[in-house]
């Protein structure tokens, strides 16, 4: 196991694309971590960012993989530069009236919101970096999670752009 | 305009002249338009199986350069296309396979004869599309030409639902397009060439190491002028035989597990690897630790995932090979011809010379058992080593690296990355299409050659007179020799004794069939199927437990070779 990379690519928002960058992970034995897509502001692009763990030579190839795909636009190896991931998730816990103090403190301190309460469970929606989510997870875990949604890392560079859609790929 | 005919007038606008295919419920439309409308523009070859179709066009494009087209049905002629897809895939060959699809409304209800054509490709060609309206139909078959062709090129599959092909758009075709998300690489840095430049003059054990890139980019010439200017010995990889000439002085022939003895020597020993379109595969290497290890590595390459996937280089230069030969020949030309010493190299020579007087390519002259490599080494000399040879896989395809010296690029048709059974056969039919009056030879074994054997058929209708010659050891002989090394001479299922007679096979099929059982039989059979116009089938049969030597064995290095 190698460093973990966060990596944007801008893809063409068309059939078939996503299955293209999955089935290169798989094929070539690649790790996805975590991938979370959706279209970007122009419709016609999608942006992918992509969670993987692997050392230099790895990554090299992955990105290099990526950039030969006919439909992909732009990639970026956030983690070469400075960047901000965050990560949503949906947690339900149990929480019996001795619990429910508790589960509502943390959610406090980790400025989570309460989605949903039945007598006996909390939902929450918490969103925050990685180290923030591991971090209530591990808390909440010690008092019994039902279920667990994990939206997967979104990422953005700081300061300067993110993948545009103009100029060619590198 | 009708789809089918779009899509044919816009393969003639591509240039194409020849299509290989096979018809079926879900293309009758286009098979109906090609008869009815576009008779005089193509001509049509119509296989016995779809494999062959597409490795008819892959042989085609091997043998000339231009991509080769093929058109099946859906369904299963659609899944008959994933070998030969596979086969051009692994050695980048330019294709363009259509297959039929299902109509669009039906698509996705397991209909008759549905099959995702394009998501069971997708690993296996360069790029595929479902053109899922008329209206793209045009663009679509120009961006697959593009794609094929360019770059490092590759197979693509273009699928076409039968209502696209029936419906109507606008006959609008581009004459260029510009694909926003595809630039392949083409000119390397001129700083890096400079670099290569200085690591060419240092060099003292230099070796050349190059592969089917050479071919492609059409750098032949390049590539002979940079080893005479500079006395660089050069080696070639399978894919890249023919790319430099086999009898020059300088060739050192083929490297890798089967490769000559002072080749892999050589790039064992060597100070300074220049590898032109060649990927260091496996089979070349053996574990990367152990491969040219004092070597610096100049790596030309179109692909960028090709460089520094698989060895450590210390210039990587991204580009077209042709573009960086000749820039790099420039810069050595300007820096006048002191810059390369050849003289340096004399002592480099004389090893090599060495190596190859101490180990030559060598097998028993006085057997009445005929040795294939014997029949290959004949096939050479009688042909004056201008035929187009296409193999088979196994020791036939190793023995026909060895044994016959390839002068020109592209007169050397085989399976290499993906080392495809019943290539060959459908490959030779490509390229004498191509060519109808050059030679063509397929040296086939006796298991390969029954793969796709019902192509029999298809150079009898076409009277297409390809010869096909069978080095018969009535085994999976490549497997057998694998077996008797590593596996304790356990033959697991490797022999095949029980073959048709390849004789009556070929009467049978109307071409005419020859057998040697004795090694003074050889000649005479090779001239009465050279001086036949038809197809023939020539039927040695060889010595049973003959092996592919020198051998080194997969993961181990040169310091493990078998000799013999
Ligand atoms: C389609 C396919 N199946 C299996 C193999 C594995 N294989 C490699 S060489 C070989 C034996 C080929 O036998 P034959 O054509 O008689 O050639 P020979 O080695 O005897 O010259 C086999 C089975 C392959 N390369 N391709
Ligand atoms: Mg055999």
């Amino acid at each position: 196991m190698g460093t973990r990379h966060v990596i944007a690519v801008l893809v063409e928002n068309k059939p078939g694309v996503l299955a293209r960058i999955s089935g290169m992970f798989s094929g070539r034995g690649f790790n996805i971590h975590s991938l979370a897509v959706a279209p970007t502001l122009d419709t016609k692009l999608s942006r992918m960012t992509i969670v993987t763990d692997g050392n230099q030579h790895i990554i090299e190839q992955i990105i290099k993989q990526l950039r030969k795909l006919i439909n992909v636009v732009k990639v970026q190896d956030l983690t070469d530069h400075e960047y901000v991931d965050r990560e949503l998730i949906l947690v339900r816990v149990k929480a019996t009236e001795d619990k429910r103090e508790e589960v509502l403190r943390i959610t406090d301190i980790f400025r989570g919101k309460v989605v949903d309460v039945t007598p006996d469970t909390i939902t929450l929606e918490v969103t925050g970096s990685r180290s923030k989510i591991e971090a209530i997870l591990e808390l909440l875990t010690s008092i019994g999670i039902l279920e667990l949604i994990r939206a997967g890392t979104v990422a953005i560079a700081r300061g300067k752009k993110t993948p545009k859609a103009a100029g060619c790929p590198e | 305009m009708r789809g089918d005919e779009i899509l044919l007038r816009s393969l003639k606008q591509e240039g194409v002249d020849t299509i290989f295919g096979y018809p079926g419920g879900m293309v009758i439309d286009i098979f109906d338009a090609m008869v009815r409308t576009f008779s005089d523009d193509f001509k049509f070859i119509l296989v016995r199986h779809e494999q062959a179709a597409v490795h008819a066009a892959d042989g085609y494009a091997r043998a000339t350069g231009k991509p080769g087209v093929c058109i099946v049905t859906s369904g299963p002629g659609g899944t008959n296309t994933v070998t030969g897809l596979a086969t051009a895939y692994m050695d980048s060959i330019p294709i363009v396979v259509f297959t039929g699809q299902v109509p669009t409304g039906l698509i996705g209800n397991d209909a008759f004869q549905e099959a995702d054509i394009v998501g069971i490709t997708r690993p296996c060609t360069k790029h595929n599309y479902l053109v899922m309206s008329t209206d793209e139909l045009a663009r679509t078959v120009k961006e697959a030409f593009t794609i094929a062709a360019s770059g490092r090129p590759g197979p693509v599959l273009v699928d076409l639902p039968k209502d696209v092909t029936q419906s109507t758009a606008q006959w609008d075709y581009p004459t260029s397009i510009e694909l926003p998300t595809y630039k392949p690489t083409v000119k390397a840095h001129l700083p890096s060439i400079r670099r290569a430049a200085d690591l060419i003059c240092q060099a003292e054990r230099p070796v050349i190491y190059a592969g089917g890139g050479v071919i492609t980019s059409g750098a032949h010439a390049e590539l002979r002028t940079l080893a005479e200017m500079t006395g660089f010995p050069v080696t070639m990889t399978l894919m890249g035989l023919g790319c430099f000439p086999g009898t020059h002085p300088l060739s050192l022939g083929m490297l890798g597990m089967h490769g000559t003895y002072r080749a892999n020597m050589a790039v064992n020993d060597s100070d300074l690897l220049f590898a032109v379109g060649a990927r260091f595969d496996d089979r070349v290497t053996g574990p990367v630790s152990e491969f040219a290890r004092g070597a610096k590595i100049i790596h030309v390459d179109i692909d960028p995932t090709s460089i520094q996937k698989n060895i450590e280089v210390d210039v990587p230069l991204v580009g077209d090979a042709r573009d960086a030969l000749s820039r790099l020949i420039e810069i050595l030309e300007e820096r006048g011809p002191q810059t390369v010493n050849k003289e340096k190299l004399t002592g480099w020579h004389a090893q090599i010379t060495a190596w190859r007087n101490e180990q030559r390519l060598r097998f028993d002259r006085t057997t009445t058992t005929i040795k294939p490599q014997y029949v290959v080494e004949k096939l050479y000399e009688m042909t004056a080593g201008r035929a187009i040879i296409s193999t088979e896989v196994g020791q036939n395809q190793m023995w026909a690296a060895q044994y016959y010296l390839f002068d020109e690029p592209r007169t050397f048709l085989s399976s290499g990355g993906l080392g495809t059974m019943g290539y060959g056969f459908p490959a030779a039919i490509g390229a004498q299409v191509a060519f109808p009056d050059k030679l063509v030879i397929d040296i086939a074994g006796d298991g390969s050659i029954q793969m796709n054997i019902q192509e029999l058929a298809t150079v009898a209708q076409y009277k297409l007179p390809v010869k096909i010659a069978i080095l018969n050891n009535g085994y999976l002989g490549m497997v057998r020799q694998w077996q008797e090394r590593f596996y304790d001479n356990v033959y697991a299922h490797t022999d095949i004794m029980c073959a048709p007679d390849f004789i009556k096979l070929a009467d049978a099929y109307g071409a005419l069939g020859l057998r040697a059982e004795t090694t003074e039989e050889v000649v005479p059979v090779i001239k009465q199927a050279l001086e036949t116009d038809g197809p023939v089938i020539m039927d040695f049969v060889v010595e049973r437990e003959e092996g592919v030597y020198p051998m080194i064995p997969a993961g181990k290095s040169i310091t493990d070779v078998i000799l013999i």
